[in-house]
């Protein structure tokens, strides 16, 4: 096989991973490559499709990789194959081949309806599709979707995130019908009927109807009723793309795809296919998983493998409006003789069933709705015994399902097809950490939802998972935090010249700037200490998306005179700036550019604010209630306490940012338990909670203390403080600290009200120590010309200011001209992405 | 990525404009390049972080990996080679490079142009 012409019909997910495989192993390129794609771009992620109504541009969606020796025409669809001379036809012309892979993917499906020809009538499948839903939501209202399946509910969402108001219309009696048994699906239609997605069930489409335009408004339903649509999306179910084969005589499965056998030929010996289009045994498959699977085959039939097709992993596991729902193996039961164990809880709102074999001993699928924390395990047990009892597995907290019993042929990465046995050989030829075994097995580079048991197995291993904070210093940050306390080390140089290696990085320079303050070694940008800080400490701003800046004066406790706000109003409206008041009790000023900060800060300086140091790993805010000053049921001076916190802990760095609040009394108005720190008032003193959370994984703070007298409370919290700060790992807020702790809550209690290591005069003096050294970091750069020189857009053209950052005006302020077209409207909870398969992946 | 060298030397500012392990950006024949003076010499690439679209990256911060001088990006954190503008953890993404030289005290960038 010397020089020989292959072409690769389709530039999809699949296509391109064929493309990937076939060059990892014909490094000397005897395959001479052309691929044809229709559409106008390379391959990009489709199963990540929707996050582009989060914003993600099509740059990140990306997938494509070029090759040497590998030729792609974007925008040239093949129009025929002539299997006897073996040539492909385009409009442009004609390519010869020795081997044509097949891998058009599908098409949308769109049933038979009167009016599905009508304008604001859309699919959801590429791209373009999405710009074009995009650009027709402007200025709508409402929208319905037709299929309550997986892409239905997805798509559901984006109009959702669009703003419009949403009904889906789904045939079967429940939603998922594909994946979730009637029972998940009725737990998973109250989840989503929550989020304001009115459901209809059960009931066919029987016409689109148009308006006065000429466009869709409305859905006229089998039971009678009508439902008002401006626009409509048809996620009702996806076609193999067959039509070349079909002309070409080729022989397709029973219903539709070119027909393959195991190693993905069809029944012409010189033509594959791969992915969606392909009839696995006359099977299709929708997923990409076995897309790639199939992509492997063939890539290495073509260099004399004898690959053949695994059979297919359809399980699935979505992220979909903020549900979990997973389904695996059999998971409606279908195998003969099957038993289930199930799990409802209305409370917290989980459903979970296990189909079990007729003695009970294997594992044979599943289904997930409300918690899906165990399915990573669950999945890669399924055709062998359970890892533990049924119901050990299911209940909500035991989730922690151990990988370590899970048999070798497990497959863990179901994306990949990576077993528990290649993970254990990588793992014995040498990988120690996660980012090893993705690199070396793939696992984990897909969804990512393996990654938990990926160290779980290295765990079973044995393998002590390096506490290295980078490839830079080989200590974790709380060692790190003692070396340079202990040897009263003052400069990154020398840290890392003494105990560390290389120049440093993004992880390691921002840990030790954040301890190096910590330890009071002078303001953040002094000297060498200016070369650590990340962007927001570096410019003491917070940096935007599109490389302008917030400036947040910090308010204490909420409480403001009205001079102050005036001013407040005054700079943003000199500077053009976006106002928002948070739920911090903050205002944010956006779009501010690097050389307009200091002319901004010295307006507010004057007038008295300070810096609210919402850019740090620092205090961020105490937020409060109006208390007894006003409130009639407050007890106690909520407002008095916050501000003295505030100012009490101001511009602390830490290892995370830091939040709190105080409630007036138990009605919790300033929700003082979501927050590192919150106090509620009692008739009696105050109760004092720590290891709260908003955010990613929001959770409830513990009660800690109660009845503490004002003072009392005070050093409980000082102490809290500098303890998290000097033993914390890197990014690690104080509700993971605490959950990680040797004893957790008792152990915190231990020392820091019981001194039981002696500590805490060593702690307290830490905190004098930080209260008497405050001063503003924004006075102190306006009050420093050195400091201030940096504060300029070009160094070469200082006054210049950056031509990249433009506005546009939305709701009457001005707002990045480029997110008008990303991001419309987009409610704060819907940064989520809206679909992956799996947790999203994590990048560092 | 091939390039082409299409202008000549524009000088930039003095050297110790430059604060060690640290970026400027500078304006040269309108485009904005990210400037950076490392331990291991001066560096020249593209201000606009390909991934967000912002021009930016000379604000992020300066290191090495595995013994390359890297910037990573201040907005997503992907870190770019600082010699060839490849991106280390985006395969097949990469910004510009553009020469640089420090001449008489002076800084000198050269742009390069994707040709
Ligand atoms: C919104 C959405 C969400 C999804 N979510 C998930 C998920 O969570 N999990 C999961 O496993 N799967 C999911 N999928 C399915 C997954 O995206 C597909 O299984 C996968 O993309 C199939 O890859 P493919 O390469 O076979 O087909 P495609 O990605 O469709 O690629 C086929 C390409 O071939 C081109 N083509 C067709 N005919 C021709 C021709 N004649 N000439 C040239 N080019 C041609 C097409 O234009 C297309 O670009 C989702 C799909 C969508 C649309
Ligand atoms: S928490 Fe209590 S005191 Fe504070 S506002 Fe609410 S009800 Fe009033």
């Amino acid at each position: 096989m010397s020089g020989q012409d292959l072409v690769v019909i389709g530039n999809g997910m699949v296509g391109q991973r064929f493309v990937d495989a076939l060059r990892a192993r014909d490094p000397q390129g005897r395959w001479r490559v052309t691929v044809l794609a229709e559409e106008g771009r390379p391959a990009y992620d489709r199963v990540r499709l929707s996050a582009y109504f989060d914003g993600v541009s099509e740059d990140e969606l990306n997938v494509h990789t070029p090759h040497d020796g590998v030729r792609l025409r974007l925008g040239e669809p093949a129009t025929a194959i002539d299997r006897a001379r073996r040539v492909v036809t385009t409009a442009a012309g004609e390519y010869a081949y020795d081997a044509l892979v097949l891998a058009t993917g599908s098409y949308p499906f769109v049933p038979q309806v009167p009016g599905a020809e009508l304008p604001g009538v859309f699919v959801y499948r590429t791209l373009d599709d999405l710009a074009a839903i995009r650009t027709y939501a402007q200025g709508r209202r409402v929208g319905a979707v037709i299929g309550g399946g997986l892409l239905g509910l997805e798509a559901a969402n984006a109009l959702r995130l669009l703003g419009l108001s949403t009904d889906v219309v789904e045939f079967a009696p429940r939603l998922m019908p594909v994946q979730v048994d009637q029972a998940g699906g009725a737990m998973l239609r109250r989840y989503v009927e929550e989020l304001g997605v009115r459901t209809h069930l059960g009931v066919a489409t029987t016409a689109i109807r148009a308006g006065a335009d000429g466009a869709v408004a409305a859905l006229e339903l089998s039971d009678g009723r009508v439902v008002d649509a401006e626009l409509v999306v048809v996620a009702a179910g996806i076609r193999p793309r067959d039509e070349l084969a079909r002309a070409a005589g080729l022989p397709l499965g029973p219903r539709g795809g070119v027909l393959v056998d195991e190693t993905c030929r069809s029944a012409d010996e010189h033509i594959w296919a791969v992915g969606e289009c392909a009839a696995v045994d006359g099977t299709c498959h929708g997923l990409v998983a076995p897309g790639y699977a199939t992509a492997e085959v063939v890539a290495d039939r073509l260099v004399g493998g004898a690959a053949t097709f695994p059979g297919a992993d359809t399980a699935t596991k979505l992220k979909l409006l903020g549900v979990d729902v997973a389904s695996f193996g059999d998971a409606h039961g279908a195998t003969e003789g099957c038993l289930d164990v199930t799990f409802t809880d209305p409370a917290t709102r989980v459903y979970a069933k296990l189909v079990l074999s007729d003695d009970a001993h294997t594992l044979l699928g599943g289904v997930l709705v409300g918690d899906a924390s165990a399915y990573p395990t669950l999945r890669a047990s399924v055709g062998g015994p359970l890892p533990a009892a049924p119901l050990a597995l299911l209940a909500p907290e035991g989730g922690g399902a151990d990988a370590g019993a899970l048999p070798a042929t497990a497959q863990v990465c179901s994306c990949n097809a990576v077993t528990r046995g290649d993970v254990d050989d990588a793992i014995a030829g040498g990988c120690a950490d996660v980012p090893a075994l993705k690199a070396c097995t793939r696992a984990g580079t897909s969804c990512g939802s393996c990654v938990p048991m990926l160290k779980q197995l290295l765990d079973a291993a044995g393998v002590a998972q390096s506490t290295a904070l980078c490839e830079h210093f080989d200590v974790s940050r709380r060692e790190l935090f003692e070396i340079v306390r202990v040897r009263g080390i003052r400069t990154f140089s020398q840290l890392i010249a003494e105990h560390g290696r290389g120049r440093g990085c993004d992880i390691c320079k921002p840990v030790v700037a954040s301890i190096l303050a910590s330890l009071g070694s002078g303001h953040v940008l002094d000297g060498e200490q200016a070369s650590l800080q990340d962007t927001n400490d570096h410019f003491l701003a917070n940096l935007q998306r599109d490389g302008s800046y917030s400036v947040v004066p910090r308010i204490p406790g909420g409480e403001i005179t009205p001079e102050k706000l005036i001013v407040i109003g005054e700079v943003a409206r000199d500077f053009q700036l976006y106002t928002k008041i948070t739920g911090g009790q903050r205002i944010d000023l956006f779009g501010a550019r690097v050389e307009q900060l200091p002319q901004i800060w010295r307006r507010l300086v004057d007038a008295g604010f300070e810096s609210g140091h919402a850019y740090g790993k620092a205090l961020r805010t105490v937020k409060s209630c109006v208390g007894e000053t006003w409130c009639r049921y407050g007890v106690q001076d909520s407002v008095g306490l916050a501000v003295a916190l505030e100012l009490r802990y101001r511009g602390l760095r830490a290892p995370h940012k830091l939040k709190s609040a105080v409630s007036g009394c138990a009605r919790e108005c300033a929700e003082a338990r979501s927050k590192d720190f919150g106090i509620i008032a009692t008739e009696t003193g105050w109760n004092l909670y720590v290891g709260g959370n908003g955010g990613f994984r929001p959770r409830h703070a513990d009660l800690f203390a109660t009845d503490l007298s004002t003072e009392e409370l005070v050093t409980l919290i000082d102490r809290f403080l500098i303890y998290y700060i000097r033993t914390a790992d890197r990014l690690q807020r104080t509700a993971g600290w605490i959950e990680a702790m040797d004893g957790g809550l008792d152990h915190l209690r231990a020392v820091i009200v019981d001194d039981s290591l002696g500590l805490c005069a060593d702690l307290d003096a830490a905190m004098a120590r930080h209260v008497t050294s405050y001063s503003d970091e924004w006075r102190d750069v306006l009050d420093d010309p050195e400091r201030l020189r940096r504060y300029t857009s070009f160094v070469n053209a200082p006054d210049v200011p950056d031509p990249s950052i433009t506005f546009a005006v939305e709701r009457g302020q001005p707002v990045p001209a480029r997110a008008l077209t990303t991001t419309r409207s987009t409610p704060a909870d819907a940064r989520r992405q809206p679909v992956t398969l799996g947790l999203p992946e994590v990048r560092r | 990525m091939t390039h082409t060298t299409t202008l000549d030397w524009t000088a930039v500012c003095p050297l110790d404009r430059l604060e060690p392990n640290r970026g400027v950006a500078a304006l040269v024949d309108g485009v904005q390049v990210a400037l950076f003076h490392t331990v291991d010499g001066l560096f020249a690439i593209d201000n606009r972080d390909p991934v967000s679209g912002a021009y930016v990256l000379s604000r992020g911060i300066v290191g090495s990996r595995g013994g390359v001088p890297t910037v990573a990006s201040p907005l997503h954190k992907q870190v770019y080679d600082l010699r060839n503008g490849d991106c280390l953890d985006l395969p097949g993404m990469a910004v510009a490079r553009h020469d640089t030289r420090c001449h008489d005290g002076i800084v000198e960038v050269r742009l390069r142009r994707e040709g």
